[in-house]
């Protein structure tokens, strides 16, 4: 049987795009401890509660983004602040990340430094995920040409990885939150218009959706109300994953030293500031990696486990 | 068949056309003036200049043509092989690529065979492997490296292999040694990926029914996935070529920075910070290239390797 | 050339049963629990004999079919008993004597022919892997695999064994499942379903191939299928199972004249082709003179799709020709036909859904068949459609009330309360209890959702209903009851139905009046009770024919029984 990965923009794309595996057909419905319109959503909440690693990875994101917004809730000291005799100290219990080469506490760097990254990443992600949905919903639903020019929109988006167009914008405009953000959210959307639009086909085949044309609905209370709400599942899917790839790209820019201008601490600029360092303070640029890797990993983690719950 | 062919190569052109458009709009219609900025960067500030300096200056580069005739030109040029001049360094962008695209070459083909070999085998082991905790370990391996950004990995091994165990050098692009690290690094996302999508592939074509058919038979496990497993799920994993190219050039522009080797990649990276667009348009254009060069060679593969499609019933 | 199988080792009778299961307890692990699927089973085929095992969904049949061959699911787990296949223990044995069983001494005519061969992998290669196991030299193994494939009954080996699975016929390829499962020269055949997924008159020719081919041979079978009639007229001993346990055994002919069971005579009763003796007694009877002016009137409606490859060809297809038929009011006309009859085609048009190529419809004195769909959408009122798939024909979503409300909600017709009290008149009238209402459809079994379905078609009080083969995917027990239902509600109601049906059987209980049809065309129409003492057409004559009704079973004389099953030749209908 074939399965038509041939849309994704990236390794998330494709695994959603990738039907769920199926279970052996029951005739006989299972019974349900859960009943009635929300049921689906206690039994789901139900499942997740009892999987630790998921609330570990769940709680270290919440982490992120809330010391994102209020750094000072994590950390006493200023990102700023220099501590002269404490120049270059590996990680202790006074500063958890140690300090850099003219003394500044690491993990308050790290800290103030994530509100830039969070933001664009958000920003990023709402792009893709708007755009993405629009396109992937008018395309699968008009079909025609209507599809096929947009899937040729989206292919053009494709031939252009997003890293290297978001470095031709900022060989244009220079550095800017904004800028960075839109190229990687037009990155991201070829993945959320394919997976869509795939959900879209599939259920507007469904034979419910003959049954509601055939009982007198328009195709938009069709589209609004029955569409819809069955294809959300693997895009919701989709965006957690992207949310990590957004991030790495975004890390790689600065990495790349496209990030924001110092004294700004960017988690990439950190990154790269330490390599200088690697030999004697491995923590300047291994510990802030070690940040965004766990922050990514636990982004991925979650993704899975909200795909298999999806089954 | 053909019109199959023709609309897909059709297609491809279009694509890159409209890459071509978008890009040449980033670069040139955003607002800066790359002879200025270039002056500025030396220190000279371009008021001060003669105007008829600068003035020539811009068009030894074309860029006192309104841009509608620049862009056609460099289209022009592009088709013809000529990629333009760069700013920076006065001398044809293709030279400049030339010298460079070698290591980068070099580099891609080592990261995509062990890629290729490592990922096939990893999501072959995950479906075969019997005992459910190592099954469930491999299984989660490819997620793990998926998530690694190639920046931190490179890192680690440079921090591992080179500075405490002083096996491999840590920059540089000499013998065989300065591979190893930058391949892994590479290799480590790309085969993550090809792995992650080898499994699902697997893991649905495992529960066929035809499997049991073909266990029924007789045939043992290993058998079974190989004869039967094997083809079926490497069909729609083919797909994912161009994916797996795309994430190659990304990777390499990170991993070339970080080890010091002179490549494509790295030439990226000096070129938008010296805001050479000549160079920065060619190398995107390059990448687009060879995206959509791949995935139409996968296009008009796929039917000839699906008999599903190769084989169509006629019309009885 | 036609080399004939050499029989099997064992002589009939002789050397102890190829399979005997004591004690037998099968689970599916879940969560960590396990939930039974087979309890306590004792089963014992002798060698040369024929053994069905009949059930509905959840009897547990098919569990026992991987179980003796050693291929059950990741999560299933034999908990208790033993059994011995050709004399080796099988509960608890290791892989590699598993595998010395499958194919030699085992072999396994899987249940879905479509999906049940590798898609990339020509016919040939296919057999002749099975060959190769039982050792055979390269140089044999083409002419074995075309002589494997005549024996089948597969017409032009040469030609099939070149081509790729999907390039045959479900018949065909269930031949060549058949084919692969004989190659091996096994001891018993397990046949899953053998003929569930193919068209009645298929089903008939396949099975009569099987039998004749075992029985020449020697083989065991045992036969896994939910329908007793199958069961009756080709085994040798039929055994009963019902939520994991066997309910009775015995011969067919006992089975079908005195059976013991309370479940079995449910069984009995509720298959059409059973419950009379195996007389087709049709529930109507009705006058081709006298039948009420028609509702929905279809005149000479063609239709030709327009079909592309996926390289980018395309041809013309031709679903229906010429098709014309009347629906009386206040009664039940069927439309039969085997799949590819275009009988689905014709309902899709009589609903709008499509457009005729040329022909008209006439529903209620109005031309429908050009108007576009905003024009049609008062008709909606009129004509609802019930759909064949229970599980996909209810939003997933969508609660059991809001699934009802939707056509009232879609005309905008009362306000909440009178639509709530809707709800509850409507489930009501398909006797489903009130509290069903704010459920989930994966909450409720097939049969339920099909209740909720026709509950949904009732909102709007339409006059007519189309009804597209409405319980074809459901158990027969439940199939009995909503076919009853159904007729209750034409009385109460003065409801029109047009009913699509591959089967006759179903069709002889809820239809007045029938058309039949065959690629396109209609070939015989007129009262069922007509049409089935009297068929004017081959077709519906073959049609009839395969109806399972235990007519061998039944038959006086036990002899009859071996000397029809003869391997039949393919008959040239089949591709």
């Amino acid at each position: 049987m074939t399965v038509d990965i041939s849309g994704a923009s990236d390794e998330s794309a494709v695994l959603s795009a990738l039907p769920p595996l199926q279970r052996p057909d029951e005739v006989r419905a299972s019974r349900h401890v859960e009943s009635g319109r929300y049921g689906n959503l206690r039994a789901g909440l139900a499942q997740l509660a009892r999987k630790p690693i998921f609330i570990i990875a769940l709680l270290y994101v919440l982490f992120v983004i809330v010391s994102a917004i209020f750094p000072s809730w994590f950390s006493t000291g200023q990102p700023y602040a220099t501590f002269p005799t404490d120049v270059m100290q590996p990680p202790s219990l006074h500063h958890l990340f140690g300090t850099d080469e003219i003394g500044r506490d690491l993990w308050t760097r790290v800290l103030y430094g994530s509100a830039l990254t969070i933001k664009a990443t958000i920003t990023a992600v709402a792009i893709g995920l708007v755009a993405g949905l629009s396109f992937g919903v008018v395309s699968g639903f008009y079909g025609g040409w209507v599809d096929a020019l947009i899937m040729r929109i989206v292919d053009t988006l494709l031939a252009i990885p997003a890293l290297l167009f978001a470095l031709a914008i900022i060989t244009s405009v220079g550095y800017g939150t904004i800028p960075v953000a839109l190229a990687v959210g037009l990155g991201v959307i070829p993945g959320f218009a394919r997976t869509t639009r795939a959900e879209v086909l599939r259920v507007k085949t469904q034979p419910f959706v003959e049954a509601a044309r055939a009982s007198g609905a328009s195709w938009m209370r069709v589209l609004v109300r029955h569409i819809l709400p069955n294809s959300w599942g693997p895009v919701a899917v989709l965006a957690v994953l992207d949310a990590g790839v957004v991030i790495i790209a975004i890390a790689s820019l600065s990495f790349l030293g496209f990030g924001a201008p110092p004294p700004a601490s960017e988690w990439g600029t950190l990154i790269s500031d330490g390599r200088d360092f690697l030999v004697t303070s491995w923590w300047l640029s291994l510990l802030p990696g070690l940040f965004v890797a766990v922050l990514v990993l636990s982004l991925n983690h979650i993704s899975k486990t909200l795909q298999e719950l999806e089954r | 068949m053909t019109r199959y062919v023709i609309g897909r190569i059709l297609q491809a052109i279009a694509v890159l056309w409209a890459a071509y458009t978008v890009a040449f709009a980033v670069l040139y219609l955003l607002p800066s003036n790359p002879v200025e900025l270039q002056l500025a960067a030396a220190g000279v500030d371009p008021g001060s200049l003669p105007p008829g300096q600068l003035h020539a200056e811009e068009a030894k580069f074309g860029l006192d043509q309104p841009l509608i005739v620049q862009y056609f030109d460099h289209l022009g040029g592009f088709l013809h092989g000529n990629l333009g001049t760069s700013i920076t360094q006065d001398i044809p962008v293709t030279q400049v690529i030339g010298n460079r695209i070698g290591s980068t070459l070099l580099l891609s083909l080592v990261a995509g065979v062990v890629a290729l070999i490592a990922g096939t085998t990893l999501a072959y082991l995950a479906t075969y492997v019997g005992v459910k905790p190592l099954r469930l370990f491999l299984s989660r391996l490819p997620a793990f490296g998926a998530s690694l950004p190639a920046f931190l990995t490179g890192l680690l091994l440079i921090q591992f292999l080179s500075f405490k165990l002083d096996w491999l050098p840590a920059s540089g692009q000499q013998g065989w040694q300065s591979l190893v690290m930058p391949a892994i690094t590479i290799s480590l996302i790309t085969g993550s990926v090809l792995a992650q999508v080898l499994m699902r592939s697997f893991e649905e074509v495992m529960r066929q029914p035809y499997i049991i058919t073909a266990r029924a038979k007789g045939l043992s496990r290993g058998a079974v996935q190989l004869k039967h497993g094997l083809r079926n799920a490497a069909l729609p994993a083919m797909t994912i070529l161009g994916v797996i190219a795309g994430l190659t050039v990304t990777s390499s522009v990170v991993v070339e920075t970080e080890f010091t080797r002179q490549g494509v990649g790295s030439l990226t990276q000096q070129a938008v910070s010296t805001q050479d667009i000549p160079v920065v348009l060619a190398i995107v254009m390059l990448a687009a290239t060879l995206f959509v060069v791949i995935n139409l060679i996968v296009d008009l593969l796929y039917p000839i390797l699906d008999p599903r499609i190769s084989h169509y019933p006629k019309a009885a | 050339m036609t080399a004939t199988l050499e029989p099997s080792r064992a002589e009939p009778g002789a050397a102890g049963p190829i399979v005997e299961i004591s004690g037998l307890d099968v689970g599916y692990r879940r969560h960590r629990k396990v939930r039974p699927a087979v309890l306590g089973l004792n089963l014992s085929v002798a060698a040369g004999e024929i053994v069905a095992i009949v059930g509905e969904s959840g009897s547990g049949k098919t569990t026992i079919a991987n179980a003796i061959i050693g291929l059950l699911p990741e999560n299933g787990r034999i908990t208790a008993g033993s059994a011995l296949v050709d004399g080796v223990e099988t509960v608890g044995a290791k892989e590699k004597v598993l595998r010395a069983l499958r194919g030699s001494v085992v072999g396994l005519v899987p249940q879905d022919p479509m999906v049940g061969l590798n898609p990339t992998q020509r016919i040939s290669s296919q057999i002749a892997e099975a060959l190769r196991l039982r050792g055979l030299r390269s140089d044999e193994i083409h002419q074995q695999v075309l002589a494997e494939l005549e024996h089948a009954g597969v017409p032009e080996p040469e030609l099939r064994a070149r081509q790729y699975p999907h390039e045959l016929s479900g018949g065909l390829r269930q031949r060549v499942l058949i084919a692969i499962a004989l190659a091996g020269r096994p001891k018993v055949i397990v046949a899953d379903e053998p003929t569930s997924a193919l068209d009645v008159t298929v089903q008939k020719r396949i099975l009569d191939h099987l039998v004749g081919l075992v029985r020449e041979t020697g083989i065991s079978l045992i036969i896994i299928t939910h329908d007793l009639a199958v069961a009756a007229d080709r085994a040798d001993r039929v055994v009963v199972m019902q939520t994991g346990r066997v309910v009775e055994e015995g011969d067919p002919r006992t089975i079908l004249v005195a059976p013991r069971e309370q479940y079995t005579k449910k069984l009995i009763a509720a298959a059409p082709g059973l419950a009379h003796g195996g007389q087709l007694a049709p529930r109507y009877v009705v006058d081709r003179g006298s039948l009420p002016a028609p509702i929905l009137t279809l005149q000479g409606v063609t239709k030709t799709f327009r079909v592309t490859s996926p390289t980018g060809g395309h041809h013309n297809f031709q679903a229906l020709s010429e098709v014309s038929l009347n629906v009386p009011r206040g009664q039940t006309h069927a439309l039969v036909g085997e799949s590819g009859s275009g009988k689905t085609t014709a309902l899709r048009i009589a609903l709008g859904l499509e457009h005729p190529t040329a022909g008209s419809v006439v529903l209620e004195d109005t031309e429908i068949s050009g108007l576009s769909w905003g024009k049609q959408r008062p008709l909606r009122r009129q004509v609802q459609l019930v759909h064949q798939n229970p599980f996909a024909s209810l939003d997933p979503k969508y609660t059991i009330k809001q699934s009802i409300i939707e056509p009232l909600v879609s005309f905008k017709i009362g306000d909440r309360k009178a639509r709530t009290a809707r709800a509850k008149e409507l489930l009501d009238q398909v006797a489903l209890p009130t509290a069903y209402l704010d459920r989930l459809p994966t909450e409720l079994s097939g049969g339920q959702r099909q209740r909720v379905a026709i509950a949904r078609a009732l909102a709007l009080k339409p006059n007519l209903l189309l009804l597209d083969e409405p319980v074809s995917a459901l158990d027969v027990s439940v199939q009995a009851q909503i076919l009853d239902l159904l007729s209750e509600l034409q009385r109460e109601l003065g409801l029109t139905f047009l009913f699509v049906s591959h089967d006759l059987a179903v069709v002889s209980q809820i239809s007045h009046t029938v058309s039949v049809m065959s690629n396109g065309r209609i070939v015989e129409e007129g009262p069922v009770a007509e049409v089935f003492k009297n068929p004017q057409s081959a077709y519906t004559r073959e049609l009839i024919d395969a109806i399972p009704r235990g007519t061998r079973a039944l038959a006086a004389d036990p002899e009859s029984r071996t000397q029809d099953a003869e391997p039949t030749a393919h008959p040239p209908s089949e591709r």
